[in-house]
């Protein structure tokens, strides 16, 4: 294996798992309502810059990291409650093109509250490149691809140990039977709001000191987490996983061997071809309702 | 007092009176069956009674609750599970966890206290773990207890529906014809179940064609038509009702033959005309 190779895959991993991250948060929310989330990117922006603006402020990693999660979950939740659930009843199409007009509205508001100018994030923990197998990776890149792996851990530790995970892996598969059971899909679909956004939050931050961070990042971020999504299956977790890390690699390895000019057109060219060819994605669902 | 008390229900789909003007009262221990003929209002006052519809007008109290108007899980959170016609399992589970998910209700631990006590968490999943392994036990599922749901037959699907439900703790069951395409061994079984239900102190509403199942097992007996109640009594009573016999046979067979046979015989007309 080359070096240029290994470059191109550890780079392709750190972007891969950004792109992972995002796509969880729209599996999460299209699993409790069949809703796209559109405003999805806008949290990864909002994560950045609030970490951004609270680091300006004086305020330590320590604090800003976690306080900017939090605002971005505030976000997601005000979303659910004021944009969504006053439009309950509305078919998927609708309550998906309120989610566009949400994500057009916040980039709006990220402008007026902070600016346009592009920012950048000290890395965590030093900027010095540490050389594996001839490639040279950035400690900042360690920590999307650990930070990425806990969360990863701790989800699949959520949806498949903890009650509240169950009932909501419950809700995305059968609604009725779900409330019939006591679960009141409403609450759940409120926290799939604040947990996406979350996770966007997070994403945002960790990739903000390699990449810049603006208002409008969450465009480009969330339509590349959207292609990673289908990729792997909407609504699979390990299809967004494996679907965030593929498009990363298929990324930087077009960009590296082809022409960096093509690095975008990548993620929808794989929209379109998995649209075409395998609608159902990786690992989604496949086949009709079972009667 | 009684344990469901239903006033002047009803529901309406258009110009469709689905239910119309119902008033019942349910009282608890026993097993409380509905019949009619197909499109009598049945599965429709199941779910009038388990918040799936909301009435057109009429009141539904459940012990001193008035549930009127509330959504589906305030009526299982006070008490009220059911099972249904047509399977609704989490085909995206194991059987196991279908009925853990019932437990939802009673092992409910928020967000915050999932992340912050793991430990104590791990422990009441255990525990829930082997709660819910009890009660597909209870309903007949040893063979079951590590088969994902959408392994399973049938049969096994429609006990499983009654383990789930059993898991909420409910002091009232919806049994929506727990026996329709079951083999006349599974059949016999649910008897037993059913009967078993009662002894747990579990109030059963049942909804069934299956005759055979319903005169044995009921209590009391409350038979519609066209969303109306026809007839309402203790089960001997309501069989030898010259009006019951008439809405399933029409007026020339009532005077002839007896009712458990006619009804079997109009019941396999039913089954034909579904098909």
């Amino acid at each position: 294996m080359s070096a240029q190779f290994m470059q191109y895959l550890l780079t392709g991993l750190t972007v891969g798992a950004i792109y992972a991250l995002v796509a969880l948060g729209f599996s999460i929310i299209f699993n409790a309502s069949h809703v796209i989330n559109f405003a999805q990117g806008e949290f990864v922006m909002i994560g950045g810059m609030a970490t951004v603006s609270l680091t300006g402020s004086g305020l330590p990693y320590m604090l800003a990291i976690p306080l900017a999660i939090v605002a971005a979950a505030l976000v997601g939740l005000a979303l659910e409650k004021f944009a969504v659930e006053p439009a309950r009843g509305a078919s998927v199409v609708t309550l998906i093109i309120i989610t566009i007009g949400a994500s057009i509205f916040l980039r709006g508001l990220a402008m007026v509250v902070w600016d346009k100018r592009l920012h950048a994030l000290k890395p965590f923990t030093g900027d010095t490149p540490i050389a594996i197998a001839g490639a040279a990776i950035l400690p900042q890149s360690l920590w999307v691809l650990g930070v990425t792996l806990a969360i990863v851990l701790a989800l699949s530790w959520f949806f498949g140990r903890t009650l509240l995970g169950k009932a909501m892996l419950a809700t995305s598969h059968n609604r009725l039977a779900a409330q019939l059971v006591g679960i009141n899909v409403r609450m759940v679909l409120f926290l799939s709001f604040g947990l996406s956004a979350a996770l966007g939050a997070v994403a945002g931050i960790l990739i903000a000191p390699i990449t810049l961070t603006s208002y409008d990042v969450g465009v480009m971020l969330g339509l590349k987490g959207f292609a990673a999504a289908i990729l792997g299956g909407l609504g699979s977790g390990i299809g967004a996983v494996i679907g965030g890390l593929a498009l990363g690699i298929a990324e930087t390895m077009s960009a590296g061997y082809l022409s960096s000019a093509y690095k975008d057109a990548i993620a929808f060219v794989i929209i379109l071809a998995v649209l075409f060819f395998m609608p159902s994605g990786l690992f989604g669902k496949r086949g009709g309702e079972r009667v | 007092m009684s344990l469901l008390r239903v006033d002047g229900l009803s529901k309406k789909f258009g110009g469709l009176n689905a239910v119309e003007d119902l008033s019942f009262d349910i009282q608890p221990g026993a097993v409380y069956s509905i019949i009619g003929p197909n499109g009598a209002g049945k599965t429709t006052l199941l779910n009038l009674l388990s918040g799936v519809y909301q009435p057109s007008a009429g009141h539904i109290s459940f012990g001193e609750h008035d549930l009127t108007g509330r959504p589906p899980h305030e009526y299982a959170s006070h008490g009220i599970a059911r099972t249904f016609q047509n399977l609704q399992v989490f085909f995206n589970m194991s059987a196991l966890e279908n009925v853990m998910v019932g437990r939802y209700l009673h092992e409910r631990s928020g967000l915050v206290s999932a992340l912050m006590r793991s430990r104590r968490l791990a422990r009441a999943e255990d525990a829930c773990r082997e709660e819910a392994a009890e009660l597909m036990r209870y309903v007949g599922l040893h063979d079951y207890l590590s088969a994902a749901a959408d392994a399973m037959p049938y049969g096994a699907l429609k006990r499983l529906e009654i383990a789930r439900a059993l898991a909420t703790e409910p002091k009232l069951m919806l049994l929506d014809e727990p026996a329709a395409g079951l083999n006349p061994t599974e059949a016999l079984e649910l008897d037993d179940l059913i009967g078993r239900l009662t002894g747990r102190g579990v109030t059963v509403v049942l909804v069934e064609h299956n005759m055979r199942l319903v005169m044995g097992v009921s209590d009391h007996i409350l038979v519609l038509d066209y969303g109306r109640k026809l007839a309402e009594g203790p089960a001997a009573a309501v069989r030898n009702d010259p009006k019951v016999i008439e809405a399933y046979l029409g007026s020339a067979v009532a005077h002839d033959g007896s009712f458990e046979s006619g009804i079997a015989s109009a019941v396999a007309v039913a089954v034909e005309m579904r098909r």
